[in-house]
């Protein structure tokens, strides 16, 4: 009995213990990172800060990396506001905005005409808009032991994304790289599980240029045949680089912090073209605009062949109301939107892989932005 | 227990006024006792049937919308013109996982614990059982984090082996993939369950009537005969019981298959090769990017998980149930 | 006694008694000796034939063990014996199957976590700053985790007791059988399920925004079956004789449950309710639909997206760079050792409390 009574209050004193060390510990949290490793140089950018309180917001997880650090820049500048951007996908993003949850959705592809009717309901005097803030190439990384450099067409990836393909020293594939030692490997094509905007561009950019190779219809969810799957954008590319002679699609952002080879696209210019900033935005400035109004919706040229454009490109929207948008959380909304537009806004993406948007494009944004109401 | 009727004579001590007592309970701290735990499994139903009318609601929608048979189409796409979508493939790699689950957990789940209860050295097997429970509270989030980034890279050289010695079967052919098919998914179900199944055999292996054991015993049986004539006869029912238990934790788990499962609609005769879905999985992977119709749509899909895995539990409880009656628990 | 034994089984050679009694054993240390023999052979073929997987290795080892052990066993200790032997082994190797998987799980977690858990880690949240980027810390989703289970706790777990004791000491008749039921349907729910219902009612028709209020409402629904049920299993554990003995002193019946019943059981029931706890903590899906997930420490539960330990290790998981791949092992390490704490002290007041029965 004695035994058992110290052995009681031992474990006692260990539950207390732990249970005040947690409290203890959360009672002392900081939210001020701003000190510790990783923080950022962020240069006090011109912000002009409005509203207050915490902006809810939802939606592609494509854009996460550039939204992080726009709301570090703009939470460094304007302390009132907290900005609180979910990366739980384009679908789910979009309704919980037409559900009335958040004050903008981020969307890899801009609202669908019953969408629109939707946003009808929630804007009341408005609709919902697309206003397109940032762009990124999609890139096509591979994992083949020996190649450091790849080229292919649009014709040869549709045929390796429907398996028709098979083999990584395939005639089609020899004939755009002739110098190459291709190996006699077996190709693993990875496409995505969950849907995604990268997937409905990569077919968008295949039903375009190579229409008599993939027949499926551009769809977020993934329509080719076999293959393998694997979900989210770090879910594939770390399947590129664990998995010998695999080939899969995601934004160049995930290429370059997993270190995977990317394929150069021949896209009918003199010089195959890489997938990198610089060529993204030349493709989003052959763009067309296809949203009236205040909707800016974009619709890309997939098949272009000017030079140095790379036309695998996301354009990520950010979408709001154009009248009728919450109260409370107009303002800060707005000057969000502002910041984002801004050309430092647009600066501080160039370094994560992101494409910044043509200066025109982002010049009528900007307008738009500063109707909002 | 045929206590409900209280004793026609208060003893002297009894707090209540004597004269108020009559044959039933009327005392004011039984009666508000008994609302209070009445009303708790009547809010507890309530909720239930909320939860239950709600699923049902829209599931109903999401049928009547597709254009598909919902039981036997091998497709899923709720979001098109024509909407289509059945569970053939989620069923299939549901029951498929669960099985390989449990064909390989099972028996060494009986094995371990055996071990701890009638091999392992005295000083080993109170900790051992220990740290067996402890891994049963392990959050599945981080068995699929384990299974994605270690399991799988080590499984491909597994597979290939298995490939050619058992390639011509068909059920064993593996074309050199990443090792992300539903024979992965089982193993990393396998090893989740385990702990559980384990820790119920375990317990019920250690209710075995000393007198059996040491009757055998001097019978001058060896320890398997022991093992073989008295514990496993008395622990069958138990054991069945424990991998029902397993068995309903592997067919809902979804964080761990999503994370390491790559999913697809077809049905491929190889289980080495990538490809299948569960339900659970299926559900977590497609739900962010689904509208309102196609999130009915895997509600619908849910609302069978479900029925599944209360026919499971439904089961384990009628053998639990005959088994006390069995051994005579609580007479 | 012992001059009883009338060989109870016809044995292959039936040896007069005495001789049988001292009949041939393998020495005490030869299952090691075979095992490291084993071992060697194992690795050796595995290095001839090239295999590079060390599952292989092992495979072959003890294919190669159970294999010698019982050639080996029949012919020097006769077949029941080297079946004994056998059924040994092959429980052994359940064993080390088994631990292996789950020491390499355990040691993982602690390896790749241990990298970036240091005081700032625990004591900072993330901040703005972006997931790509090295730094950062978990507190807001300790906060977030600590009172998102506290609430679901105070949430099920009374309704979940008093339920059982109405099953156990009062439910008769239909609606007890009704009850009995749903708790069964309640523990098949799929979490995401729990929390779409919750979802629709509080938040889309009750017009309520996310918060961890909002989560724990959806945990509650998932803990409630296992709080009912495990406290079930230990109400009936309590002998009917403890009861008996009460009601006939002219306790009533409310102050036999309270004084007597519950006391007797209550070791069981904490550790049921832990136990329902831990495995709520590690819900991610209710979480991320109906707490939001948030960067930064939020200390009110009722009001505005907080974070969670387990939706962290996903989302973080899910950014896929190295910085937020260390995060996501540091709070996965967190999570464990949370609810392993949990877990003890569940344990061992059952251990204390345990009411004594036979054995």
């Amino acid at each position: 009995m004695k035994l058992q009574r110290k052995t009681r209050v031992r474990a006692l004193a260990v539950g207390a213990l732990a249970v005040s060390g947690a409290l203890a510990l959360s009672a002392c949290g900081s939210d001020d990172t701003t000190g510790g490793p990783g923080a950022s140089s962020a240069k006090a950018a011109n912000i002009k800060c409005d509203g207050k309180g915490k902006l809810l917001a939802s939606g592609s997880s494509a854009q996460k990396n550039a939204m992080d650090v726009w709301v570090q820049n703009y939470s460094g500048a304007c302390k009132d506001t907290e900005i609180n951007y979910q990366p739980t996908g384009s679908g789910a993003g979009v309704t919980t905005f037409l559900q009335g949850q958040t004050a903008f959705a981020g969307s890899d592809s801009a609202l669908e005409p019953g969408e629109v009717e939707k946003s009808k309901q929630l804007c009341k005097t408005g609709q919902g808009i697309n206003l397109p803030m940032v762009g990124g190439p999609v890139a096509i990384g591979y994992n083949v032991p020996g190649v450091e450099d790849l080229v292919l067409d649009a014709e040869t990836l549709a045929k390796i994304f429907d398996s028709k393909i098979t083999k990584w020293n395939d005639p089609a594939i020899k004939k755009l790289n002739p110098s190459a030692k291709l190996p006699d490997l077996k190709i693993q094509a990875f496409h995505r599980s969950d849907e995604s905007g990268t997937t409905k561009n990569l077919t968008e950019y295949f039903k375009a240029a190579a229409p008599k190779d993939w027949k499926h219809e551009p769809d977020k969810a993934w329509a080719g045949k076999g293959g393998q799957a694997a979900s989210g954008s770090s879910g594939v590319s770390s399947q590129v680089k664990q998995t010998a002679g695999a080939i899969s699609y995601f934004e160049l952002s995930y290429a370059e912090s997993s270190q995977v080879n990317t394929v150069k696209l021949d896209t009918g210019a003199k010089e195959p073209v890489e997938a990198n900033v610089d060529n993204a935005s030349k493709a989003i400035a052959e763009a067309k605009r296809v949203g009236k109004g205040n909707d800016h919706a974009m619709e890309l040229a997939y098949d272009t062949k000017a030079e140095g454009a790379y036309p695998i490109t996301l354009v990520t929207y950010e979408i709001a109301c154009d009248k009728g948008n919450k109260k409370e959380t107009l303002p800060a909304t707005k000057s969000f939107l502002t910041y984002m537009a801004s050309e430092d806004g647009q600066a501080a993406l160039k370094e994560l892989g992101y494409a910044p948007l043509p200066t025109e494009i982002a010049e009528q944004v900007r307008k738009t932005v500063s109707t909002l109401s | 227990m045929d206590t409900s009727a209280i004793p026609q004579n208060p003893p002297p001590t009894a707090p209540a006024a004597p004269s108020e007592v009559s044959g039933k309970a009327v005392r004011p701290g039984d009666r508000i006792f008994l609302g209070l735990s009445r009303g708790s499994g009547i809010a507890l139903l309530v909720i239930m049937a909320a939860i239950a009318a709600f699923l049902t609601y829209r599931s109903v929608l999401a049928i009547q919308g597709d254009k598909a048979n919902f039981f036997t189409t091998f497709e899923w796409d709720p979001s098109g013109a024509e909407p289509k979508f059945g569970i053939a493939v989620l069923a299939f790699g549901t029951v498929v996982s669960s099985i390989i689950a449990m064909i390989i957990a099972v028996p060494v789940a009986v094995g371990i614990a055996l071990f701890i209860s009638h091999y392992a050295p005295r000083k080993l097997a109170a900790p051992l059982g220990y740290v067996i429970d402890l891994l049963a509270a392990v959050p599945s989030i981080i068995y699929g984090l384990w299974g994605a980034l270690f399991l799988v890279p080590h499984l491909s050289g597994l597979y290939a082996w298995l490939d050619s010695y058992l390639g011509w079967t068909g059920i064993f052919s593996y074309s050199q993939g990443a090792a992300r098919s539903l024979f992965t998914v089982g193993i990393l179900l396998a090893i989740m369950i385990l702990p559980i199944v384990t820790s119920v055999s375990r317990e019920v292996f250690l209710q075995v009537p000393k007198m059996h054991e040491e009757a055998a015993l001097a019978l001058g049986a060896t320890r398997w005969e022991v093992i073989r004539m008295s514990v496993l006869p008395f622990g069958r029912s138990g054991i069945i019981s424990a991998s029902m238990l397993g068995l309903g934790r592997a067919l809902g788990e979804t964080m761990a298959v999503a994370t390491v499962l790559s999913p697809s609609f077809l049905i491929g005769l190889s289980l080495l090769d990538p490809g299948g879905g569960t339900f659970a999985q299926n559900i977590a992977s497609k739900f962010s990017e689904a509208d309102t119709f196609g999130q009915d749509a895997l509600i619908a899909s849910g609302l069978v998980l479900f029925v599944i895995t209360l026919l499971v539990n439904g089961a384990a409880r009628l053998i639990i149930a005959r088994r006390k009656e069995y051994s005579g628990a609580n007479a | 006694m012992s001059n009883v034994v009338t060989e109870p089984r016809p044995v292959a050679d039936s040896a007069p008694l005495p001789v049988s009694l001292k009949q041939a054993r393998l020495p005490r240390w030869s299952p090691p000796v075979f095992a490291l023999v084993a071992l060697a052979a194992g690795a050796g073929i595995g290095l001839v034939a090239g295999l590079d997987s060390k599952i292989q290795w092992g495979l072959i080892a003890a294919l190669l063990f159970i294999i010698g052990t019982f050639t080996i066993a029949t012919k020097v200790e006769g077949a029941r014996q080297a079946r004994d032997r056998l059924a040994t082994s092959l429980v052994w190797m359940a064993f080390l199957l088994a631990v292996l998987p789950l020491a390499s799980l355990l040691w993982e977690t602690v390896d790749r976590g241990r990298k970036v858990l240091d005081g700032y880690f625990l004591t900072h949240s993330m901040g703005t700053l972006p997931d790509a980027m090295v730094g950062g810390g978990i507190n807001h989703a300790i906060t977030g985790t600590l009172q998102q289970v506290g609430l679901a706790t105070l949430i099920a777990a009374p309704i979940g007791l008093l339920t059982a004791i109405y099953l156990v000491e009062y439910g008769r008749g239909k609606l007890a059988k009704a009850v009995t039921f749903f708790v069964d349907v309640m523990t098949g729910i799929p979490s995401i399920v729990a929390g779409l219902f919750v979802l629709s009612v509080w938040i889309l028709i009750l017009g309520f925004g996310p918060s961890g209020f909002a989560g724990a409402m959806a945990l509650a629904i998932l803990m409630m079956p296992v709080v009912v049920r495990s406290t079930e299993e230990m109400l009936k554990l309590v002998p009917n004789e403890l009861r008996e003995a009460s009601l006939a002193l002219g306790v009533p019946k409310w102050r036999t449950i309270l004084k007597v019943v519950l006391p007797t059981s209550i070791g069981g029931i904490t550790t049921g309710v832990m136990l329902a706890i831990a495995r709520i903590t590690g819900e991610t899906a209710p979480v991320l639909l109906l707490v939001w997930g948030a960067k930064t420490i939020n200390n009110n539960p009722f009001e505005g997206a907080q974070q969670s330990l387990p939706l962290y290790v996903y989302q973080q998981w899910q950014q896929g760079s190295e910085a937020s791949y260390d995060r996501a092992w540091a709070a996965a390490l967190v999570l464990i050792a949370f609810v392993m704490i949990l877990n003890l002290v569940a344990r061992g007041i059952a251990r204390w409390k345990a009411p004594k029965t036979g054995r």
